[in-house]
């Protein structure tokens, strides 16, 4: 087998959807029936997944550090909340289509900004992006309407068939199904040559570029679709709340965010699914023991992952589900550790 | 004209101000390459310091600097040693992420133990009021700012260009395994370094609880502006950091005046420009490493 078939191979098994992935998302579909007081938080839990996703596609596989993702997040949230509001765009699916294709626009506006310099510069140019966007906000408050936010927003029913309800069952399932679709779009491009020329990028862009890979097309072009991912994230924010308010900039969300991800574990799509439901708990937890002072907590989640090793914890966290996936079935875990560091 | 004099003054004021609070940063960024988020919680310990000493104690104020400065250092010193050495090697995300983790915590710190609202230190009387000179208002305690900083950075600037120390430190600024090899101790010129840089930190923000203001979220509010005056500025030498926070002093409180209603879009168009067109700031050598 000559080494261009193995690596094919290799990166067929890959791809192949698992036993565990399926049961992953069965149980996300039986926790909407499970739980039927709960599909707020759990739709919460959703809106956020999707946002971390977008996160994982330019950090975990590309290894671009964002400090300002909410930007996106941000214009997603307002274009579906303005489009709403002056019924421009009733049909809620084709706002959130036009909302992410706004912030898309952006993201492919700002590409060329953040595939310039190193790490550090990247941080300052997405943070202030970000920042940038909060001060036009606060600026432009006689459309944004400032800092009280876009009030009376009243969502249209989905397709005209399914009006959303006051226990937001159908904020819930429709997310879902924002969530899966999206989720097998990014799963196939991560699997795709494409995806595996962005992994070659994050681990030696010089040697991508020596092979032939045209490093900055492919940076755009991933940045681009996260900032589709995370607009649309923000749009579903403004949908199944029916407010947008100029936090949805706030460095805190872009920085949570972050924590999510980490938590979930970066380069495998999972994490942020994973990390989205432990943060949320995590955050439930802390604010009822502490309702003021839960940001202490979170802090100190942040600095013990890193001085543990993130790598490290994960290990340990799949230690016992590897260990009764061998003793079962005699082979090597289904679940993989995820790759490490950006 | 002389309302542009007296934005000018302010303006430098702020901008020393900066200059004080971020220069510790330019060492962490610059000789390390750490990228070192928390550095406004220093800031901010050693303004609740001298908070806490002239308020409630009824020390001096001017007894009071050097305690922040102090206090400030050994915190930094205490960090530098148990934590931050261990995250030298690390990706930059991570870096990242630790550094955001200590100022959440810092943020709820200070929070729980001084309350969540703007704190004042009580000024002496000779450091209230403004002055006249040729119909420019000159307000003494930024005049005050202004003789402190300035003479710190004449102080800094003579201590890396002349001593034997500052020429160690520029050693390893620009190649740490090369001064290694020469027998200069370069983790301990780090350690050094930045409890220094945390001081100065903690004495600007006692300095600047008066112009800035002084509450638990200081270190996330001024985070960008740190960020500003070292990536702006380069890390290569202090007069980079040093032009570029009179810049951004002067650009913000002229920014504030005559443009009120754009805010601080002004500031971070200028950094966004200044950043694609020179990433490595605009008085830099060499990039990060």
């Amino acid at each position: 087998m000559n080494a261009a078939s193995d690596v094919g191979h290799h990166a067929q098994r890959q791809a192949r959807w698992h036993y565990g992935e399926i049961a992953f998302w069965l149980i996300v579909l039986a926790c909407g029936f499970a739980f039927p007081t709960r599909y707020l938080i759990m739709t919460d839990i959703l809106r956020l997944a999707l946002f971390t996703m977008s996160l994982d596609l330019i950090l975990g596989y590309a290894g671009i550090v964002s400090l300002g993702h909410a930007a996106f997040f941000g214009v997603g949230a307002y274009a579906a909340g303005l489009l709403a509001l002056h019924g421009i765009i009733n049909e809620p699916v084709l706002a959130l289509i036009a909302a992410g294709l706004a912030a898309m626009v952006l993201g492919f506006a700002t590409s060329f900004l953040v595939i310039r310099g190193v790490d550090l510069t990247r941080l300052m140019v997405t943070l202030g992006i970000a920042l940038l966007l909060e001060a036009l906000a606060e600026r432009f408050s006689n459309i944004t309407g400032g800092t009280d936010g876009l009030q009376g927003i009243e969502m249209q029913p989905i397709f005209g068939q399914i009006p959303f309800d006051m226990f937001g069952k159908a904020g819930f399932f429709y997310s879902l199904a924002v969530l899966f679709l999206l989720f097998l779009f990014a799963r196939r491009v991560v699997h795709s040559p494409f995806g595996l020329s962005l992994r070659a990028i994050k681990n030696n862009p010089l040697r991508a570029a020596a092979i032939g890979i045209p490093v900055n097309r492919r940076l755009i072009a991933i940045y681009t679709l996260a900032a589709f991912y995370a607009g649309i994230a923000g749009a579903l924010f403004t949908q199944t709340t029916a407010i947008a308010s100029l936090d949805v900039f706030a460095f805190e969300r872009s920085a949570d965010l972050m924590l999510v991800l980490v938590i979930g574990g970066t380069g495998y799509l999972y994490g942020g699914l994973i990390g989205a439901v432990v943060f949320r708990m995590l955050q439930e937890f802390f604010s009822t023991i502490t309702p003021q002072y839960w940001q202490f907590w979170i802090g100190l989640v942040l600095v013990l992952i890193v001085l543990i090793g993130r790598q490290r914890l994960h290990r340990w966290v799949l230690y016992v589900p590897n260990l009764v996936i061998k003793q079962i079935a005699g082979r090597k875990a289904v679940v993989a550790v995820p790759e490490s560091d950006a | 004209m002389t309302a542009i004099l007296t934005n000018l003054f302010d303006g430098v004021a702020y901008g020393m101000l900066l200059f004080v609070l971020a220069c510790g940063l330019a060492v962490t960024l610059g000789l390390m390459n750490f990228v070192n988020l928390a550095h406004g919680a220093f800031a901010m310990a050693g303004g609740y310091v001298c908070m806490v000493l002239v308020n409630r104690m009824g020390w001096p104020f001017f007894a009071a600097l050097p305690l922040a400065f102090v206090s400030a250092a050994a915190i930094g010193i205490a960090l530098e040693r148990t934590l931050y050495r261990h995250l030298y090697t690390r990706s930059h995300l991570d870096q990242v992420l630790f550094t955001i983790g200590l100022t959440f915590m810092s943020v709820a710190a200070v929070d729980y133990i001084q309350g969540s609202s703007r704190v004042f230190i009580n000024l002496p009387a000779a450091l209230q009021g403004q002055f006249d000179v040729f119909g420019v208002g000159i307000g003494r305690y930024r005049l005050m700012i202004i003789v402190i900083c300035g003479l710190l950075t004449i102080g800094l600037q003579m201590v890396l260009a002349k001593t034997r120390f500052g020429s160690r430190l520029r050693a390893a600024v620009d190649d740490p395994r090369a001064a290694s090899g020469l027998g200069i101790n370069v983790p301990q010129v780090f350690a050094f370094t930045f409890a220094f840089g945390c001081g100065l930190a903690g004495l600007g923000g006692a300095l600047s609880a008066e112009i800035l203001g002084l509450d638990p979220y200081f270190p996330l509010k001024f985070m960008i502006y740190f960020l500003i005056v070292v990536t702006v500025g380069g890390s290569s030498s202090i007069t980079g950091p040093f032009l570029a926070s009179l810049l951004l002093g002067i650009g913000d409180v002229a920014g504030k005046y005559y443009v009120p209603k754009m805010g601080p879009f002004v500031i971070y168009t200028m950094m966004i420009v200044i950043l694609i067109w020179r990433p490595n700031g605009l008085f830099g050598r060499t990039a990060a490493r």
